[in-house]
């Protein structure tokens, strides 16, 4: 006779009207199959931890986001933002969608140029860029979002040597009403900041100034926010026109958009609060079009959100180590996730489901990772079925920035997988082997021999 | 370890302990190990008749119990010294 499926003995005690930390229960299916391949197979073949992207999820995120946009303006362009999840084939995806390519630094820059993006169809935004770097996108016409004043100096120069004019546009950075303001990077509009700069670009007539970008924060729980910010762009816009009779091709909002996580401390999950697509859409391009732009004439839209475009389709596979109660008598689990590779999980109370089928009982739990460093919690407080030893589980919504920000600590980062829209895994990120880490190492001479 | 002489359960696996008045639910697997105690069985007989049931092996089974009966004497459901002598 086939033996029944074990779980653990568990004693709740009953509370009514008691709200506690945990909130309710969340996991009612398991999650066994994504894009129809078994997250069993997928550890068994490519080990756990496991991360997997669903090429078919980033696809259709990324067409339910122009549809909100194109539906609503006339003239959209996205642009794939690479810090956000550079790996080839994410980017290649967005490329293949249409995205062009954002980028804030120059290793990010070199990464869309070796993967193909035509240097004209690069945005090179951030405060750190070389003279290496800005020599390297003016030969290639990519437009470059200026910083700062020193950025807008050491371009002119640059013109002089390389006998180019190159396409530019500068970061506005505002008051949208929300807090914290991002007035770090770019020039900033209430304060006459921007016009400086518009005029100094204007004036020198050794650059093209081809439009204007902001980036008012990140994970924005408002859409309005990005109605303020395109009022204010538009007005920006439209006194150019006014003061040089010069047309601004484009405004770039930025990113920023919230994806489906639930940060933390929120009370109601993300995938029902958050604003989604049509949200921001609606709010950036009715102040668009409510300005005074001629209705035949309008900027091109340009958007450089990330997150929610890639976060969604970022699943990350692991396996129960071990259940272990606190000093207090609370159940504890450890993962062989960390927050080397799950970053993202200082900001958000992720979404967790077991691989494997499971009852109705639950424990509160917290979720430590393997790492010997007491920081290392993945949920402070989760009610979760009961995993045994070796259960597998899926992480959701964790396709945004894990894959740029992960640290190589105590331990390898493993491998990422691709699963195409037929349901085939590809591996596009080997996992890291100590070789590869000691073959960046050097010893000098005098320390290679010791005795104990 | 025998489960106090009071403390009432149900089939679909609802406690009751009327000298405090709290209540709490357990899984099937709890039920049996409950209804095994009550009926006064010895960890290793209880160990054996649950290996042979469950998809388990000795070890987990063995630190699962251990953790059930913390629970148990931590919300006060095992009798104690003094109620055995009674």
């Amino acid at each position: 006779m086939e033996k029944l499926r074990y779980e653990r003995p568990v004693l709740k005690k009953l509370e009514t009207n008691m709200p506690n930390k945990f909130g309710l229960r969340t996991e009612y299916v398991p999650k066994t199959h994504i894009d129809g391949v078994a997250v069993k197979d997928l550890i068994k073949e490519y080990g756990s931890p496991l991360f997997v992207i669903s090429e078919s999820t980033i696809r259709k995120t990324y067409k339910d986001a122009k549809k909100a946009f194109t539906t609503r303006y006339p003239k959209v362009q996205f642009a794939w933002s690479y810090k956000t999840n550079y790996l080839g084939a994410v980017c290649n995806v967005f490329h293949q969608e249409g995205s062009w390519a954002e980028v804030v630094s120059g290793f990010e820059y070199d990464k869309a140029i070796l993967n193909g993006v035509d240097g004209s169809k690069i945005i090179f935004n951030g405060p750190d860029k070389t003279e290496e770097d800005l020599e390297k996108a003016i030969k290639n016409e990519s437009i470059i979002h200026i910083d700062h004043l020193d950025e807008l100096y050491s371009i002119i120069e640059l013109t002089d040597k390389l006998k180019k004019k190159p396409k530019v546009a500068i970061r506005v950075n505002m008051d949208t009403g929300i807090y914290p303001m991002w007035d770090r990077f770019g020039f900033n509009y209430e304060n006459g900041q921007a016009w400086d700069a518009l005029n100094k670009i204007m004036r020198s007539d050794k650059l093209e100034l081809v439009g204007l970008h902001c980036h008012i924060g990140t994970f924005m729980l408002t859409a309005q926010a990005y109605g303020t910010a395109a009022f204010k762009m538009a007005d920006l816009a439209l006194g150019v026109k006014k003061k040089y009779n010069h047309d601004i091709k484009y405004i770039d909002m930025g990113g920023g958009f919230a994806s489906k996580n639930t940060l933390k401390g929120s009370y109601l999950p993300g995938d029902d609060t958050n604003p989604t697509f049509d949200d921001f859409a609606e709010a950036i391009t009715s102040a668009l079009i409510n300005s005074d732009f001629e209705p035949d004439n309008l900027p091109m839209l340009v958007l450089e959100t990330g997150r929610a475009l890639i976060d969604d389709a970022g699943f990350l596979l692991g396996t129960v180590i071990s259940n272990k109660r606190s000093s207090a008598g609370k159940r504890t689990t450890i993962i062989d996730i960390g927050v080397n590779i799950l970053f993202t999980s200082f900001w958000y109370d992720h979404k967790i489901s077991p691989a494997q089928p499971f009852t109705h009982y639950t424990e509160d739990t917290t979720l430590y990772g393997p790492l010997c460093m007491n920081i290392d919690v993945i949920r402070e407080s989760i009610s979760l079925p009961l995993l045994n030893k070796g259960d597998n589980f899926v992480i959701h919504h964790v396709g945004a920035y894990n894959m740029t920000q992960w640290m190589q600590f105590i331990t390898l980062r493993p491998k990422v997988v691709m699963i195409d829209e037929k349901g085939k895994a590809y591996v596009i990120r080997e996992n890291e082997t100590i070789e590869r880490i000691i073959a960046m190492e050097k010893v000098p001479d005098h320390l290679k021999e010791f005795e104990l | 370890m025998k489960i106090k002489k009071n403390i009432a359960t149900s089939e679909s696996g609802y406690v009751f302990n009327p000298s405090t008045g709290e209540s709490f639910s357990v899984n099937p697997i709890a039920i049996e190990i409950f209804n095994f105690l009550k009926e006064g069985k010895s960890y290793e007989e209880i160990s054996k008749t649950m290996l042979a049931r469950y998809n388990t092996d000795e070890a987990t089974f063995e630190k699962d119990y251990n953790d059930f009966m913390g629970m148990l004497k931590q919300h006060l459901l095992i009798e104690t010294e003094n109620e055995k002598e009674n």
